[in-house]
């Protein structure tokens, strides 16, 4: 969304860093980075010093840097928020540093003394490669499985295209590949392809990371008609479309949620060329999943976004979407949304769904039952171990997670030192 | 509005504000255009025998720059004037012809015989320059020849060219004196002694600028070869600023008026030069980073800081802070200041904690009740100011002068009595009253 920096911007970017005592930013991150360390290393043109002091904590620092909301997280904590409300450009400069790796494919990370262990990886999105990522550098092998053609997850099927422009997805994912000791399968799925109990007898430790099957559903009839959509589904079709005029879009979109998603598909059709696009949120603009930054930039680019309203009752006319009913929302005393009675209708010819995705049955098939789960996502500690022994795991498929890209590759990547601890010690016990 | 007028050993001008001999008073083009932009006066870029000495036409320049690219240190290999002597001193006199009111000075480099300071003297001087300035300060290239700083750095061949020059000029003469000396009060003493109307300095210091990272080389060179070069800007101030107020506060060289140079490059730079007993001030790095237009500034900023003052004139500034520089051992030792954290300004980026923690006496937290918090341990601070001067904001943190009770670090009263070195019971060589 941003143009990239410069080394003349960058290094004025970079000046603005105060070099803090342990730094609110680095706190702020997810993964953890040691963000006045990377930008000190801009300071000086130490490049592939900075960009390691980015990686070894977030292997997808690239994509993060492109993806994240810092506006909510390193980059509000940041302390020239106080007097100047304007914070270090981290997020740019993230970018600055670790563009050039990836564009010259310099090695910063090389694979551990090989253990003879191998672990399986379930998923091969954020999540799974940077747990194979790191398990590599710790010297253990892995084998990735992957449902899609292609490697990469939500970062390749489910940013919006803009976000991600010239396939980087794609050669972020060849770059982490490169270190070695990590082999892909594509085209493989739990439940259809394999169980998780084929796993377990076969490799030395297991983790999960398969992300979300499918759409919740908006609960209201007929939500199978034609002009019914689901998000995340289009933006894949959109991401994999060698040409983007060719896919169907609306004149008149409504897009029923409140997250990133719903953001993406609505800017999406937008640039698209659909004339009216409406994001419709049952609560405030303070609850969205979306940043504000993010809703400000839906807004600029066209976006209607309508808050405290929910969908009731779907309009529809020859077996096809013309438009949704919504009644007005509120919170009672309790804080829960409620239904305020008041109601009106938008017209729509395509209605997309991007509300709250959650792990679906047939997803979970062979291991339900054996996980310990909560609201259909499967429970870990806070070293990312499930209930089942061996198996570990991160990302959108676990409780509690926030949905971010960087949040997967940190659950990646802490599990993945957990899973070493676990192979050495039981080596030393067996 | 105070009055900008400067009277200098009897050289007048309209401002205090001198381009300083260097590359910018080359030509009369140059020197026309600061006459235009309002500069007071000019030194105009030193002149030597013919025929004229010959520059590199490689690098001449190189800077030390901040992230910002902004200028703070400058280094320069460039020679005396490489243009013909008739030349020079044609141009001279028509600057002078066309700009009565401003100061005219010619820096000047002879070699060191008297007949050649006999001869080329009076053909200066009848240009209708103001002054001389005698160039013992050039550190590069022609103080390999036996002149610049190689003259400068010995006292008696200071004194000796003075009185060759003064023997012939009837104008006055300002000494130009280098910064690559031990101790500046010597050189001065001896253009004293040779009879210098006045001392002007700094010169530019000494300096290898850095490497280039790609071959391994000094930066910059010339055909793959580097020479050191004089180093000057911003930098190079606080240097000056102590050689000058050396010269001003001791009784031998007191009297010696002083034309006040080093990384000038706004008003406050002159203000002090000034305070610390410079007469009037010279610039030339400031120029040469962002043109003849910075006199504006110079000049507005100085007026209004001296109506702020209630002063009517520069000479009221002139040696203002000069009695508050001393030696180390009349410092008062039982004065105590306390480093105090403005809660309100704070931004909590924990510089102050970690400096002092890391490097000094462990005296600022960096929590309170577990929340992110930093705040000064009296108990511990020996108020250094390490933490005022690495704190991002300013006015946030300052030392707060503690003047009665007990000092929480030592334990010990508060004595309104000062006590120096001199006199203090740890000094086995006190004095006893």
């Amino acid at each position: 969304m941003h143009p990239p920096l410069g080394r003349p911007e960058a290094l004025i970017a970079a000046d603005r860093c105060y070099f803090c005592f342990d730094a609110p930013c680095t706190t702020a991150c997810p993964t953890g980075i040691d963000i006045p360390g990377f930008i000190q290393k801009i300071r000086s043109d130490n490049i592939a010093g900075s960009a390691r002091t980015i990686l070894r904590e977030n292997i997808m620092g690239g994509m993060c840097a492109r993806v994240c909301p810092t506006e909510v997280l390193c980059e509000q904590a940041c302390v020239r928020h106080t007097h100047e409300d304007k914070p270090v450009s981290i997020g740019l400069l993230q970018r600055y540093a670790t563009d050039p790796i990836l564009d010259k494919n310099i090695t910063l990370f090389e694979r551990g003394p090989e253990s003879g262990k191998c672990v399986a990886i379930v998923g091969g999105g954020p999540a799974g490669l940077s747990c194979a990522h790191r398990l590599s550098m710790l010297g253990h092998a892995s084998v990735v499985f992957n449902r899609d053609e292609k490697t990469g997850g939500l970062n390749e099927y489910g940013i919006a295209a803009y976000k991600t422009v010239n396939d980087f997805a794609q050669r972020e994912v060849e770059y982490i590949l490169s270190i070695g000791g990590i082999e892909v399968r594509n085209n493989v799925s739990l439940g259809e392809d394999f169980k998780l109990s084929d796993l377990q007898g076969e490799f030395d430790a297991i983790f999960v990371g398969f992300g979300l099957g499918s759409v919740n559903d908006l609960g209201l009839a007929n939500e199978d008609v034609e002009g019914m959509l689901n998000a995340v589904d289009y933006i894949a079709e959109l991401r994999q479309a060698k040409n983007k005029g060719n896919l169907p879009v609306g004149n008149r979109i409504v897009v029923i949620g409140g997250g990133m998603t719903a953001i993406d598909i609505a800017v999406q059709t937008k640039r698209l060329g659909a004339e009216h696009v409406d994001i419709v949120y049952r609560r405030g603009p303070e609850q969205m999943g979306a940043s504000r930054y993010e809703q400000e930039f839906a807004q600029t680019s066209g976006v209607n976004i309508s808050h405290w309203a929910k969908p009731t009752k779907l309009l529809t006319g020859e077996q096809r979407v013309i438009g949704l009913e919504f009644e007005r929302t509120t919170l009672d005393k309790d804080g829960k949304v409620t239904g305020t009675g008041e109601s009106y209708s938008l017209n729509a010819d395509i209605v997309f769904k991007a509300i709250g995705q959650s792990v679906s049955e047939e997803t979970l098939g062979a291991v339900s039952g054996t996980l310990d789960m909560q609201s259909g996502k499967i429970v870990t500690d806070d070293h990312r171990k499930t209930s089942l022994p061996g198996v570990w795991a991160g990302g959108d498929c676990v409780y509690g997670h926030d949905d971010l890209t960087v949040s997967a590759v940190q659950d990646g990547k802490i599990a993945a030192i957990a899973i070493d601890k676990y192979l050495r010690e039981e080596s030393n016990n067996g | 509005m105070a009055d900008l007028t400067s009277d200098f050993v009897g050289i007048k001008s309209p401002n205090p504000f001198w381009l300083a001999s260097a590359p910018p008073t080359d030509k009369a083009y140059n020197v026309n255009r600061a006459f235009e932009a309002g500069w007071g006066g000019a030194v105009w870029k030193t002149l030597g025998e013919d025929p004229p000495i010959v520059n590199v036409n490689g690098p001449r320049y190189s800077a030390l720059h901040s992230n910002e690219r902004r200028v703070i240190g400058f280094n320069n290999i460039e020679l005396i004037t490489d243009r013909p002597l008739g030349v020079n001193l044609d141009e001279i006199r028509q600057i002078k012809k066309d700009w009565p009111d401003r100061a005219l000075i010619v820096s000047i480099m002879l070699p060191m015989e008297e007949k050649t300071w006999a001869k080329y003297v009076p053909m200066i001087e009848d240009t209708g320059a103001d002054g001389f300035e005698l160039n013992f300060g050039c550190p590069h290239g022609m103080s390999e020849r036996g002149m610049g700083a190689a003259v400068g750095q010995v006292p008696e061949y200071i004194q000796m060219a003075t009185e060759w020059c003064k023997k012939s000029a009837s104008i006055p003469v300002i000494v130009k004196l280098t910064p690559n000396v031990s101790n500046i009060l010597p050189p001065a003493s001896a253009a004293r002694d040779g009879g210098a109307d006045a001392v002007s300095l700094i010169n530019t210091v000494n300096s290898i600028m850095r490497v280039n990272y790609d071959t391994l080389t000094m930066y910059p060179t010339t055909d793959g070869m580097g020479s050191h070069g004089g180093y000057c800007g911003q930098a190079v101030k606080p240097i000056a600023l102590h050689m000058v107020a050396e010269i001003s506060r001791h009784k031998d060289t007191a009297d010696l008026p002083i034309s006040g140079i080093g990384g000038i490059s706004d008003w406050r730079d002159a203000v002090d030069f000034l305070a610390l007993g410079a007469s009037n001030v010279q610039i030339c790095t400031a120029a040469m980073v962002y043109g003849f237009k910075i006199i504006d500034d110079l000049t507005d900023g100085l007026s209004n800081f001296l109506d702020q003052k209630g002063m009517s004139s520069v000479k009221e500034l002139v040696g203002k802070a000069v009695p508050s520089v001393t030696d180390w051992q009349h410092l008062n030792l039982n004065y105590v200041e306390k480093a105090l954290i403005d809660q309100d300004l704070c931004i909590e980026c924990g510089r102050c904690h970690v400096v002092c923690e890391d490097t000094s006496h462990q005296a600022i937290t960096s929590t309170l009740n577990g929340e992110r918090h930093f705040e000064v341990i009296d108990e511990e601070c020996v108020g250094c100011n390490l933490c005022v001067s690495v704190c991002p904001v300013d006015g946030c943190i300052t030392m707060q002068h503690i003047t009665d009770g007990i000092d929480a670090r030592t334990g010990q009263p508060i004595s309104k009595e000062a006590i120096d070195w001199t006199t203090h019971p740890n000094n086995p060589m006190r004095k006893r009253s």
